[in-house]
């Protein structure tokens, strides 16, 4: 059985319609990429999947392991394995990373019925994953991504991600902002979890990250739609030529 | 906001007040209304001496004439429905009034009462290094540890007991730092206090408890007005925990405290409030009138006075504890959450008089509305002509939940010598769509989220509280919130 079947998916923000019809299928363990130019629906796309209620749903399904994902609030598809690494991740002023962290693991364990994970088997395998990520431990005693640099914020993501340990992990344009050196280690984390029992959906602009994190699949995002799909060679050819050929349309479309 | 979170944050805004419940136990109570047959009648039952009466008959003469002149004070930014004072009981004692050493002669309802609202009151159940004077309704009923921290002079005991055994020291500084010409609610509360708390750390001793006292509002149509006088000798320590809670009531409760505080050559006092009366409820009916007097004289060089506060409850806060900086080198502190649901009102703040060279003070307020609550902090700088070398550092931020509440901030600043130096910040901010998506991207519930990044707000203040009162503080914003949320 595939791990998330979108058929037909349309979402509108604000009243326009920004997805227009996305079909994409995730088995167990494969690593789909979406590639596309700005504004194609890409962030949308994520959004929707983590259930963010400012997107609304105007057509289409979404089976997410044998459930209607679109039923679920944000908090329950995290809880059933949903994990978004945010393009922008979000600031929570005096809330401790690591409080937070356990606050998360926790809220997930109580809703699939288990035991809260204590401080003492917390501990150990945060610090495995910080040492991961090359994350300094200083930086967990401050507040949730309070005064990180951007690179920072995005391995915190990772770091999150490696956490809570979930079914379906979708990224969204972590390597934006990051430095050669940055990116191998985030992608060296995100490799580190791949696995029989994890999907990723690995949304980014360029094909560089994909050099690193080399994707079963690679989608082609263009104006709400998958104009494409094929291997890893398929990012290879975007390199190359760029979206210029996705774009007339849109251009067309703008008023002169 | 999206429609989500708004139906969740309306579910918890109407979740009903967890520690609403009525004691039946029996009452000795003096009939209603206030002049000064009932003023003599309250000295009388309590067996004070003349010093005490005198002092109580001067109070209400001049709350009298206020009344007669000008009534309340009107500037506060609060509205409610005028407040008969001669439709007031002033005094209501438990009957069974047990012997204060033991909790064995404590009525069991009482007990049960306090078991119920979470107070750890039994000995066994106590956090430890936690000393408890438990006052109900408006006569203490347990005292303990006593005998501990009487080995080091420490005199910790009811007001009532206080006149009788230490009248010196009550004669000596009653009045001094709140004198009954105050204000109007200070002039009631002297005519009419029926008890409180009473703290004197003789010189160069730390206590090693935190004291605390739990209030509690139990008889219907019963004001209740404490009066709270700590003293800290030179050299001296005390922390003062003071947490409350209070049964639903259909009629608006009055209570008007008073607390004063000295802090004498090098000493230190450190006071620190949970305060969770009722509120009332969604509609605003019913609640806690919470005007009080808190003060402290920091009369001694290099003294400090730490206030944090906790504010969730009661229908109206009109509250103001502030520092008075007479020794050279002392310190003022204001640490405060002040938070309003539905339709709620709080106008809280603190005033810092300096009047001591090289005085320093420190004023942190976080306000938080939901519902339609409304919070206001109001806040008063003074830097007299001779406090040269003064500072101020102040901080102000409010947060919003929802678009129905309101926060309003008036820092009053009046500076007379000009090496003072002065700091202000302020800031106005709403819980974010994408902070609590991002939390419950993680998992946490919208209560959970909200009550996260709450917290998160005011992490500089309930850091100032002892580590126990943190904890339940920062449950206690999680259940005032609960359905507030926004
Ligand atoms: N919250 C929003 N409000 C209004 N328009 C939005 C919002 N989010 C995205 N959009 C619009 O939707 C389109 C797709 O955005 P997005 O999904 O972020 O694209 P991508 O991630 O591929 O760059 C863009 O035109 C963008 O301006
Ligand atoms: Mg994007």
């Amino acid at each position: 059985m595939s791990l998330l079947e979108i058929k037909n998916l349309r979402a509108a923000v604000e009243g326009h319609e920004i997805l227009k019809g996305v079909n994409l299928t995730i088995n167990p363990g494969e690593v789909h990429s979406i590639m596309g130019p700005n504004g194609s629906g890409k962030s949308t796309l994520a959004q929707v999947l983590a259930r963010r209620d400012t997107f609304e749903v105007t057509g289409g399904e979404i089976l997410y392991n044998g459930k209607d994902l679109l039923r679920m609030k944000p908090e329950e598809a995290a809880c059933e394995g949903v994990f978004l690494a945010f393009q922008y991740p979000v600031e929570i002023p005096g809330i401790g990373n690591a409080y937070f962290l356990r606050s998360a693991i926790n809220a997930i364990r109580k809703y699939r019925g288990e035991d809260e994970m204590d401080a003492m088997d917390f501990l150990p395998l945060f610090r495995e994953n910080l040492k991961l990520l090359e994350m300094d431990e200083k930086l967990m005693n401050r507040s949730v991504n309070e005064g990180f640099s951007g690179g920072e914020k995005k391995r915190n993501e990772i770091l999150q991600m490696a956490m809570l340990q979930p079914k379906l992990a979708i990224l969204d344009e972590t390597d934006s902002g990051l430095d050669i050196d940055a990116l191998k280690i985030v992608a060296r984390g995100v490799n580190a979890l791949r696995g029989p029992e994890r999907s990723m959906l690995v949304i980014t602009h360029y094909q560089r990250l994909l050099n690193y994190i080399v994707p079963d699949f690679v989608h082609v995002l263009v104006d709400g739609q998958i104009a494409r799909s094929g291997g890893p060679e398929l990012a290879r050819e975007l390199e190359e030529t760029g979206y210029g050929w996705a774009e007339p349309a849109t251009q067309q479309a703008l008023p002169a | 906001m999206s429609s989500q979170v708004d139906t969740t944050i309306r579910g918890l805004t109407e979740q009903d007040y967890q520690w609403g419940f009525i004691t039946p136990i029996d009452e000795d109570r003096v009939p209603k209304g206030l002049n000064e047959e009932i003023v003599r009648l309250i000295s009388a039952r309590k067996g004070e001496p003349d010093f005490m009466l005198e002092w109580r008959l001067r109070a209400l003469r001049h709350w009298l004439s206020l009344e007669r002149e000008k009534g309340e004070p009107r500037w506060a930014n609060i509205k409610y429905d005028p407040i008969d004072y001669q439709d007031i009981t002033y005094y209501s004692a438990p009957k069974n009034r047990p012997v204060i050493d033991s909790l064995e002669n404590v009525d069991p309802e009482i007990l049960r009462t306090y078991e119920k609202l979470g107070i750890p009151l039994q000995e066994q159940k106590r956090l430890a290094g936690v000393a408890v004077d438990a006052v109900f309704d408006s006569v203490s009923v347990a005292t303990t540890f006593k005998a501990k921290l009487a080995e080091i002079g420490i005199i910790f005991c009811s007001f009532s007991e206080a006149v009788q055994k230490h009248p010196d020291l009550v004669r000596k500084y009653l009045g001094t730092v709140v004198p009954y010409t105050d204000n109007f609610f200070a002039a009631l509360n002297a005519a009419v206090f029926t008890d409180g708390s009473f703290v004197y750390v003789p010189k160069g001793v730390r206590c090693p408890l935190e004291l605390s006292t739990y209030f509690r509002i139990n008889a219907a149509e019963t004001g209740q007005f404490e009066r709270t006088l700590i003293i800290a000798d030179e050299g001296s320590y005390v922390s003062y925990l003071e947490g409350c809670t209070a049964p639903i009531r259909d009629e608006n409760q009055l209570h008007a405290a008073v607390v004063e505080l000295i802090a004498l050559d090098n000493a230190q006092i450190k006071y620190s409030t949970v305060q969770n009366w009722y509120p009332g409820d969604k509609e605003g009916r019913g609640g806690i009138y919470n005007f009080v007097t808190k003060r402290g004289k920091c009369a001694g060089v290099n003294s400090k006075i730490s206030w944090t506060q906790v504010e969730t409850g009661s229908a109206i806060t009109w509250k103001y504890p502030g520092c008075i900086l007479q020794g050279d080198n002392s310190i003022g502190e204001f640490y405060s959450v002040a938070l309003t649901n539905n339709r709620q009102q709080a106008d809280t703040g603190t005033k810092m008089i300096h009047i001591g060279r090289n005085t320093r003070s420190t004023i942190v307020s976080k306000g938080i509305s939901a519902g339609y609550g409304q919070n206001t902090y109001r806040g008063l700088v003074k830097i007299m002509q001779g406090a040269t070398g003064a500072r101020n550092y102040t901080q102000c931020d409010s947060l919003l939940i929802g678009d129905r509440c309101g926060a309003h901030t008036f820092p009053y600043i009046d500076v007379r010598n000009s090496t003072a130096r002065m700091e202000h910040e302020a800031s106005t901010s709403r819980i974010g769509e994408n902070q609590l998506f991002y939390l419950r991207q993680r998992g946490l519930t919208t209560e959970d989220a909200v009550s996260m990044i709450v917290n998160g707000f005011c992490k500089t203040v309930f850091r100032e509280l002892p580590m126990e009162f943190a904890v339940e503080a920062q449950k206690l914003l999680g259940v005032s919130l609960e359905g507030s949320v926004g």
